[in-house]
């Protein structure tokens, strides 16, 4: 007994001893977590939508598929983080802006998986594609809550400033779910798109039922149909009952995006993070990548009047013709790409495996290679870039990291 | 790493062998004093037991003196765990509890059934339960529900005969021990001087297509075990084959060769063709030895091969490895605090489970979704069927594009016995 008791209060001894378990990861290194304060109600389905996005793996018998891409949010978006060539997207269609025209073969995204006895889709013969690369899912919420109005007000078609930079919003078909918010402006029945590398979805509802349909192929009540390898398997969905997930999960979903928080900058009082936000506003990157923007009112207490720095516009630009792939969506031309936040931009490797695929198509292996590959209205800015003394671009890209 | 794990095994073994020329240190009791008293139908043969003589290689059968003979073993424990720094607490688990019900019909016709509860009363299993004839030591028959011999741990999973809380995860994850089926198939055995030769080889029900769609997102044997109806029909009319031969020396070691294959899909339904046959088909190694030392060094190195349609995803393992060695080494073998023949042991398990042995397409590198672990033990055995165990263990587990692992490690204390 003496010998039992001993070894128990060793134990114990251990179990106070935190040096034997593993630390927490720093906050700074993680994403997922909620923004802010919310409520005991708001935590709940927090946690709810966590499971959703994080936990649910779909099977055969759930749904999955009969074609699909992988079977839960988080293989995609791991940790919440960016994905990997693994888990890349491909989408085809045309290179006008005149909807896609290949809905009826199977577009506007190719399901490149089966499930057992079912064959993976192939693009159909004349559309052209491009390959889009998972990107972090934090902070959207806050994006989602910025009004039309904020991002009309810094579009500049015309390029009126004479900077070079236009900057465009992507009028889209809003699905019929969709349901405006006192901030959503209407232009001959489309809605402003945000969402998306060529910002195509409107709201995260729109871009969740999408992901849920063209990612998994799980259908929902907002979208009930399976999406059908039609060149093989004629009209031949799963088996598994329709609707494969249930709104509350889908509105939970949605509901975690909304509030999940913002990665938190690190290394902000190093000397060459200091400096190279100044190289980075200097060098025209702020341009596009804008470092600040407040929230209005929102029905998500904590997204109302909120300052923060996600390093994007939210609008579309023209990256010149190394980065067209002549595939496009909604209004947006074949060359235009949403500019992508940055904030987070130093923890993508956490979740890429270990290295770093940037821009829509995770072609760039480095931070310094996405920016040397921008063109068209980024060419001055890049330009720029490559004539910066080597402390400059050091600092710079200390900064980026940092983001 | 397999690899590496081969060689560490080598050497051991040969270690072993080369110890054992020296007569005078050997022990043949030590295995039967930590494993309990050797109670098979065939007298004499107390030193040559072998893995695959587990299932009536335990202390209550005291076969002949009763019509039927009942016993069991209990396992609980508590557990204090953390994974990145986040905790679930402390909690109890009381992991399983078996009862054992056999009967000698007739010196060479004998019936033993386990059953098993887990987790509570979560899960309900009939292990075994089977009648086993003999017709000549080399030529038995065995019918019902059988434990596959694959691997030495399926059939050698006692609770009391382990130092470790925690059933090592080669043998859960990639075998899904205990993996029993309904089936018949023969066994047998030979004795020449220090050797002895076993053979069992049985036709059984097998695996479904739950292997890669299950929610664990890999491949995943275990997850045929959520089929309830693989006690009443095959998933696909094909019988799965599961043969092992094993070798062992007294004194030096023992080594398992073991084969488990079979169709694991529905290939065709009512006539109709749905997918063409494809196979799962899983190899293992096991081996054992009892240094002079009394160290006592045991291990299973497993691989699988499941055929995917290159249609389904990568995310889908076609090829998993892993195994354990576990050292156990008995510090204390006296009288202490009044138990006769108590044991204290130092242990250590070494483990590791690779899910998707690939490389991926689109990249061409190593895909991950592996774990390692590493898990020091004490344990205390006041009689060879009782062990009393704290375990410390530490886990990296890497998901499959292999980030950062997750880092889990903790505590857990607990005991075994057999009643
Ligand atoms: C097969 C991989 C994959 C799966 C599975 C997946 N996503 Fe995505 N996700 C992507 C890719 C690629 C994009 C970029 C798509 C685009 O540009 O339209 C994206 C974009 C998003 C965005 C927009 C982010 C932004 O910054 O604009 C959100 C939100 C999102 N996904 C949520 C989800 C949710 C919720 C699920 C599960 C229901 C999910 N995703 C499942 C790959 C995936
Ligand atoms: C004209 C607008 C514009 C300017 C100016 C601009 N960018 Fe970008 N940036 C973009 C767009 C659009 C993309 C996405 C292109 C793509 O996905 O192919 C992008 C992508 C990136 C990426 C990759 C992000 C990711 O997650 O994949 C980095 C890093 C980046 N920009 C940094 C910079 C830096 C640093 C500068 C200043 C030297 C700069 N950008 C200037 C519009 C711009």
């Amino acid at each position: 007994m003496q010998l039992c008791l001993l070894m128990a209060g060793g134990v114990m001894v251990l179990i106070a001893c935190d040096t034997l378990l593993p630390k927490a990861q720093l906050d700074h290194d993680l994403l997922d977590g909620p923004i802010g304060e919310l409520t005991p109600e708001q935590n709940a389905l927090f946690l709810e939508g966590d499971r959703g996005f994080n936990d649910e793996i779909f099977t055969p018998a759930t749904g999955l598929g009969p074609i699909f891409v992988a079977s839960s949010c988080g293989s995609c978006h791991a940790g919440d983080g960016k994905g990997h060539p693994f888990t890349t997207l491909t989408r085809f269609g045309q290179t006008d802006e005149t909807g896609n025209q290949f809905l009826h073969l199977g577009g506007p995204q190719l399901q490149n998986r089966g499930i057992p006895g079912h064959t993976a889709e192939a693009i159909p013969a004349g559309a052209t594609m491009s390959k889009f690369m998972p990107p972090a899912n934090t902070g959207l919420g806050l994006l989602g809550a910025l009004s039309d109005a904020q991002l009309l007000a810094r579009a500049d078609p015309e390029d009126r400033d004479g900077d070079g930079i236009s900057g465009v919003v992507n009028w889209i078909d809003a699905p019929h779910f969709f349901k405006p918010q006192w901030f959503h402006q209407a232009l001959n029945g489309k809605y402003i798109g945000r969402f998306g590398k060529k910002a195509a979805a409107i709201d995260l509802l729109h871009q969740t039922v999408n992901a849920y349909k063209q990612d998994m192929g799980i259908t929902s009540e907002f979208d009930p149909e399976d999406p059908i390898n039609y060149a093989v398997s004629g009209q031949a969905g799963d088996v598994a009952p329709d609707p494969e997930v249930a709104s509350s999960t889908v509105n939970a979903v949605v509901f975690y995006l909304r509030t999940l928080r913002v990665p938190i900058q690190r290394n902000v009082s190093d000397a060459g993070v200091i400096a190279g936000k100044q190289v980075f506003t200097k060098t025209g990157c702020a341009g596009c990548h804008t470092p600040a923007w407040t929230t209005p009112k929102s029905d998500i207490a904590v997204l109302s009047n909120q300052t923060f720095a996600p390093y994007t516009d939210l609008l579309l630009h023209d990256m010149g013709k190394d980065l067209d792939d002549g595939y496009t969506e909604g209004t947006a031309k074949t060359s235009e790409w949403r500019t992508p936040p940055l904030w987070g931009l130093g923890l993508s490797k956490n979740s890429q495996g270990g290295n770093v695929f940037l821009l829509h198509d995770g072609r760039a292996r480095s931070i310094d290679a996405a920016i040397r590959l921008h063109g068209g209205e980024g060419a001055k800015s890049r330009d720029t870039y490559s004539q910066l003394t080597a402390s400059d671009r050091d600092n710079l890209l200390q900064f980026l990291d940092s983001l | 790493m397999m690899r590496y794990l081969l060689y560490l095994f080598l050497g051991l073994v040969t270690r072993s062998v080369l110890a054992q020329t020296d007569s005078t240190s050997a022990n043949p009791a030590a295995f039967e004093e930590l494993f309990g008293r050797d109670t098979t139908l065939r007298p004499g043969s107390q030193q040559l037991k072998l893995n695959m003589d587990a299932t009536y290689d335990r202390p209550f059968l005291t076969m002949g003196k009763l019509p039927v003979s009942v016993g069991g073993y209990l396992e609980a424990n508590t557990q204090y765990m953390q994974t990145n720094g986040i905790t679930e607490g402390l909690s109890f688990q009381m992991r399983r509890m078996t009862i054992f019900l056999a009967s000698t019909i007739n010196r060479r016709l004998k019936f033993l059934s386990e059953i098993e509860f887990e987790d509570g009363t979560k899960e309900i299993n009939i292990e075994f339960a089977a009648m086993d004839l003999e017709l000549h030591p080399l030529l038995n028959l065995r019918g019902g529900i059988i434990m596959n011999p694959i691997g030495s741990f399926n059939q050698n999973h006692d609770g009391p005969k382990w130092e470790f809380v925690d059933r090592p995860l080669s043998s859960t994850q990639i075998i899904p021990s205990t993996w029993s089926n309904v089936g018949f198939g023969i066994y047998g055995k030979m004795y020449k001087k220090d050797w002895v030769w076993a053979y069992e080889a049985y036709l059984t029900n097998g695996f479904d297509d739950q292997i890669i769609t299950n929610n664990q997102n890999r491949t995943f044997l275990p997850a045929t075990k959520a089929n309830a109806d693989r006690f009443e029909e095959s998933f696909n009319g094909v019988p799965l084959i599961t043969i092992k031969t094993a070798l062992k020396r007294r004194k030096w070691a023992e080594i398992g060769l073991s084969w488990m294959g079979g169709v694991y899909n529905k290939f065709q339904d009512d006539g109709l063709v749905l997918d063409k046959r494809r196979r799962v088909d899983v190899f293992a190694l096991d081996f054992n030895s009892t240094l002079p030392t009394r160290t006592v060094i045991n291990g299973e190195l497993v691989w699988a091969r499941i055929d995917v349609s290159s249609s389904y995803s990568q995310q889908f393992g076609r090829q998993q490895r892993g195994g354990w060695v576990d050292i156990v080494q008995p510090v204390l073998r006296r009288r202490i605090l009044g138990w006769n023949t108590a044991v204290l042991n130092v242990a250590l398990r070494v483990e590791r489970v690779d899910y998707n042995v690939d490389t991926f397409a689109e990249t061409g590198e190593s895909i991950a979704d592996e774990l390692w672990s590493i898990v020091p033990a004490i344990s205390f055995r006041p009689s060879p069927t009782t062990v009393i165990r704290a375990n410390y263990r530490y886990q990296w587990d890497t998901d499959l594009l292999g980030n950062p692992p997750a880092r889990t490690a903790g505590f857990q204390i607990g005991f075994s016995t057999y009643f």
